[in-house]
């Protein structure tokens, strides 16, 4: 029986949530997965037709729902399976990752790649890359301090309750 | 020299357009208005000066249905005839649907007489593009180009941290009455993001959180349009800097692609269009 390697426990897990396109990254995490690396398991992966089609909106959704860390992949480029879809997206993120470092955003936290179907060995080790990363980096609270600071998600302190004396 | 007033006489009398979209005096001294004139009698209200703000563009866009048969005239500022480069990139109206009337511009200011910060860098005084020139030809202007970006160089100074408290701070005042939006002339979708409920990209209540996702997506879609004519700030109750946003947006577009936003109407649009050697140094 093959010895198994002792797992290293971490105080914060972060979650990372990684948009790929089908053809490429998502085939290469296919080819991860049936060549047995490992990597890290805190990565969510969606898969979506292309690179061209990850809207930002999705991006900022992750983060606003819970994401320590948003993880961009798709083919590089002259190999997008709809000839163009990833040079209108590399133009796009370029202005989109500056306007959330302008608005404060650590834009460490977003990461992009090209990963093709062959590149299950790089996906694996991207993915572990970033969680460390973004596990040094903690976690993402931003939305939590202005969650605070407005009026329908502010929770109440409960009133302490007053001491029944005997 | 062909004064604004006898060029919309002119062009109405003949029957070219169907109306002359221009200023006039306001009720309120320092402002002025729009004016929608129709007959001859009416192109003599028409004015141009310091204090006509507004960009007019706006109304050639669908919503306002001012563009029929027959082609509009439009007085425009530098700024404005870029706004309907744009508009024209865009196939919201042909050229030849548009009869711009070009009025020589030194900067614009509000009713308080405090000049608009769009004017401060600008070194336009003319369009480059128009059908007729209301005035003369006034000689041409030496601004330093990188006034243009100036007012962003106090963020490169803060972390991310100091920003983010910076720009919540801002986006907390904001309660989403729309009014930059309404008062863009490149915001002409007829059913806007925020509006759409199935999927709800953006959160309809005024939480900071859900300001925030409006005030990135505004950006967002304006970025490589926005030609910079400051009307979202100006409608802004709340005094949101919204052009800064805007004008980080124009820096990026300029400083990667080397493209800035309706200096030409046959441009393909930036974000329709891409290099093969766009930099991409941030992809791993």
């Amino acid at each position: 029986m093959s010895q198994h390697k002792e797992t290293i426990k971490h105080d914060f897990e972060p979650n990372i949530v990684a948009f790929v396109c089908n053809w490429c990254t998502y085939t290469g995490a296919d080819l991860a997965g049936t060549s047995r690396l490992k990597y890290e398991p805190n990565v969510r992966i969606i898969r979506l037709p292309c690179t061209g089609r990850i809207d930002y909106n999705l991006l900022l959704k992750a983060f606003e729902s819970g994401a320590d860390g948003v993880l961009v992949s798709g083919c590089h480029p002259n190999d997008c399976h709809y000839n163009l879809g990833n040079f209108h997206a590399r133009r796009r993120f370029t202005v989109f990752r500056q306007l959330l470092d302008f608005v404060g955003i650590d834009i460490r936290r977003i990461q992009f790649a090209w990963v093709s179907a062959a590149e299950g060995a790089k996906w694996a080790q991207l993915v572990t890359q970033v969680t460390n990363e973004v596990r040094e980096l903690g976690p993402f609270t931003n939305y939590k301090r202005i969650s605070e600071l407005s009026f329908p998600y502010k929770e109440l302190e409960p009133e302490p309750l007053e001491e029944v004396t005997a | 020299m062909e004064t604004l007033q006898n060029i919309a006489q002119g062009l109405l009398e003949r029957g070219d357009v169907s109306m002359v979209i221009g200023y006039t005096p306001g009720t309120i001294p320092g402002k002025t208005k729009t004016i929608f004139a129709r007959t001859p009698e009416a192109a003599q209200k028409l004015t141009f000066n310091e204090n006509c703000v507004n960009n007019l563009s706006i109304y050639l866009t669908r919503q306002y249905g001012n563009i029929g048969e027959k082609p509009v005239a439009l007085v425009v500022k530098a700024c404005d005839a870029r706004t309907v480069n744009v508009l024209i990139q865009e196939n919201q109206l042909k050229r030849e649907q548009v009869y711009l009337i070009a009025v020589p511009c030194n900067g614009v200011k509000d009713e308080h007489g405090v000049e608009q910060g769009k004017c401060k860098s600008c070194a336009q005084r003319v369009p480059k593009d128009y059908d007729a020139l209301a005035g003369e030809t006034p000689a041409p202007v030496e601004i330093d180009p990188t006034l243009r970006f100036k007012a962003l160089e106090q963020f490169d100074a803060m972390s991310p941290d100091e920003r983010w408290e910076f720009w919540m701070k801002e986006f907390e005042k904001c309660v989403k009455c729309y009014a930059c939006r309404q008062a863009c002339p490149l915001c002409y979708c007829e059913r806007c993001i925020t509006d759409k409920t199935t999927p709800r990209w953006i959160e309809p209540d005024t939480s900071t959180a859900a300001n925030l996702s409006w005030h990135i997506t505004r950006a967002f879609h304006l970025a490589g349009r926005c030609i910079g004519c400051g009307e979202c700030e100006r409608a802004c109750h709340q005094n949101i800097p919204l052009g800064l946003l805007n004008r980080k947006m124009a820096k990026e577009v300029f400083d990667n692609f080397g493209y800035r936003a309706g200096e030409s109407a046959e441009a393909k649009p930036v974000f329709a269009d891409f290099r093969y050697d766009d930099k991409e140094e941030f992809i791993r």
